[in-house]
């Protein structure tokens, strides 16, 4: 592992940087689609209810890999070309707000359903009592669920390996290839995986307890 | 013009008719309790006025606005027409201070030192200055609903809604809510709709008294006719049961 670690410090250091990347930027937009589609869930307008569930039973239902072939194989075809790295993060966009959009709305649903009549009363708007009230309460809800999303979204990042994004499985291939020295190869990547998803978990749970 | 009107509203949820044939006037100014045996629809009529609950037919005039109207903007209803819970629905994540002073501010966009100002006169008015920074799970039911009304009452509104104000709380908090409605109704010229059991409340306050009983209004007096004279007999034994428990 030492040796490996020594040899190759670069593309690893390169892999982590686009693993933490992409996991960050889909982290932010799945967060906030899912947000979006939880609240379109729960509105009283049956269109955006529909529109909703639709996107959420579609994409929760078809594998990472299948979202992302599509954004890297088939969109550059007919639309736009698109490289390995946006495919891949489009791609895990995709599919983990499907999961967070879930997520968030059982959180919705478990706040007492008097806070919105008490805020709609109140004279707030239906987003204002939603920002002001709701969310804030809910995301408190779901915190030990959606820890369990961020830690999935870095493990699911390793997709890009598939797609050419360069991120840390991407890595591993590369220098298991080079080197021959399998084991190691992907134990050093675990490990580093490890150290990307082990202080989330840590984190949520202390969010947790701070909150509860 | 009167504050409220209804003009032969129906209510219905799927068959069941839960309003029949309401009409009803309230003035500006004007308390009135309403009672009755629980399903009688009470809650309901009171939750239509600031619409939420929709009305099937009929004309229900809020401050000259019409709630059957589809188009009728429920939020400027809602900014004039104050409502307290039986359950209070303090915001949970939110303390006794900025449960007052969350509407006036991105509602009414008040400025921040005359909202703080305000928020702090009506907890003193409800007698609870000193539980301004605690959260709602801090403190007792009678004073979550004192909150509660501080909080109606920071959006000035022109009508108060009391749903069963006093029905979720423990018998030693009761007198405290009371008396804060009692100063309002006394106090102020706004108009307030009581739905509550607490019949000394009534004698005491009310100008008028409706008695409802399966989604009609059966009764509508003068509270000292009302309670001396009850003219329907399901009133009567209402009134009895209720009086002499």
């Amino acid at each position: 592992m030492i040796t490996i670690l020594s040899d190759h410090w670069q593309e690893l250091l390169t892999g982590l940087g686009w693993t933490l990347l992409s996991s960050i930027l889909a982290l932010i937009f799945s967060l906030i689609i899912g947000s979006l589609f939880a609240i379109m869930e729960v509105t009283e307008s049956k269109v955006a209810r529909t529109i909703a569930r639709i996107y959420i039973e579609i994409f929760r239902n078809i594998p990472l890999l299948v979202i992302t072939s599509f954004f890297y194989l088939v969109i550059p075809m007919y639309v736009v070309k698109v490289n390995g790295f946006t495919a891949g993060t489009i791609g895990l966009t995709i599919y983990t707000s499907a999961f967070i959009a879930e997520t968030v709305r059982s959180g919705i649903q478990s706040v007492d359903p008097g806070q919105m009549e008490g805020a709609r009363a109140n004279g707030l708007t239906f987003w204002q009592a939603m920002s002001n009230v709701i969310l804030p309460q809910a995301f408190r809800l779901v915190i030990p669920p959606l820890g369990n999303q961020f830690v999935n979204l870095v493990k699911n990042s390793s997709v890009l390996a598939f797609v050419a994004g360069f991120d840390l499985m991407y890595q591993a291939n590369n220098i298991a290839s080079i080197t021959f020295d399998t084991i190691n190869s992907y134990m050093v990547v675990g490990v580093l995986y490890l150290i990307i998803t082990m202080p989330i978990s840590y984190y949520m749970r202390y969010l947790e307890k701070r909150l509860a | 013009m009167s504050m409220i009107e209804f003009h032969d509203v129906q209510k219905y949820y799927g068959d069941f008719h839960a309003l029949k044939d309401i009409n009803l006037t309230m003035e500006a100014g004007e308390t009135v309790v309403l009672i009755g045996p629980s399903g009688s629809g009470k809650s309901t009529l009171s939750r239509t006025i600031n619409g939420l609950e929709r009305i099937q037919s009929g004309q229900l005039i809020v401050n000259g606005q019409d709630l059957a109207n589809p188009k009728t903007d429920m939020n400027r209803i809602r900014k004039n027409v104050g409502m307290v819970f039986q359950h209070f629905n303090l915001y949970e994540n939110k303390s006794v201070l900025e449960n007052i002073m969350l509407a006036p501010r991105i509602v009414l966009h008040r400025k921040e030192d005359e909202n703080k100002k305000l928020a702090m006169q009506l907890l003193d008015q409800v007698g609870l200055a000193d539980k301004a920074n605690n959260m709602p799970s801090e403190i007792s039911g009678g004073q979550a609903q004192r909150v509660a009304i501080a909080r109606s009452l920071a959006m000035q509104p022109k009508a108060l809604i009391f749903d069963e104000p006093t029905s979720a709380l423990d018998p030693e908090m009761i007198d405290d809510v009371l008396g804060v409605m009692k100063t309002i109704a006394n106090d102020s010229s706004m108009t307030m709709l009581v739905v509550t059991h607490e019949m000394g409340f009534a004698r005491e306050v009310a100008n008028r008294v409706i008695f409802m009983a399966d989604g009609q209004i059966l009764e509508d007096d003068a509270t000292k006719e009302f309670f001396d004279h009850p003219k329907e007999e399901r009133a009567r034994q209402f009134l009895s049961k209720i009086i002499n428990h």
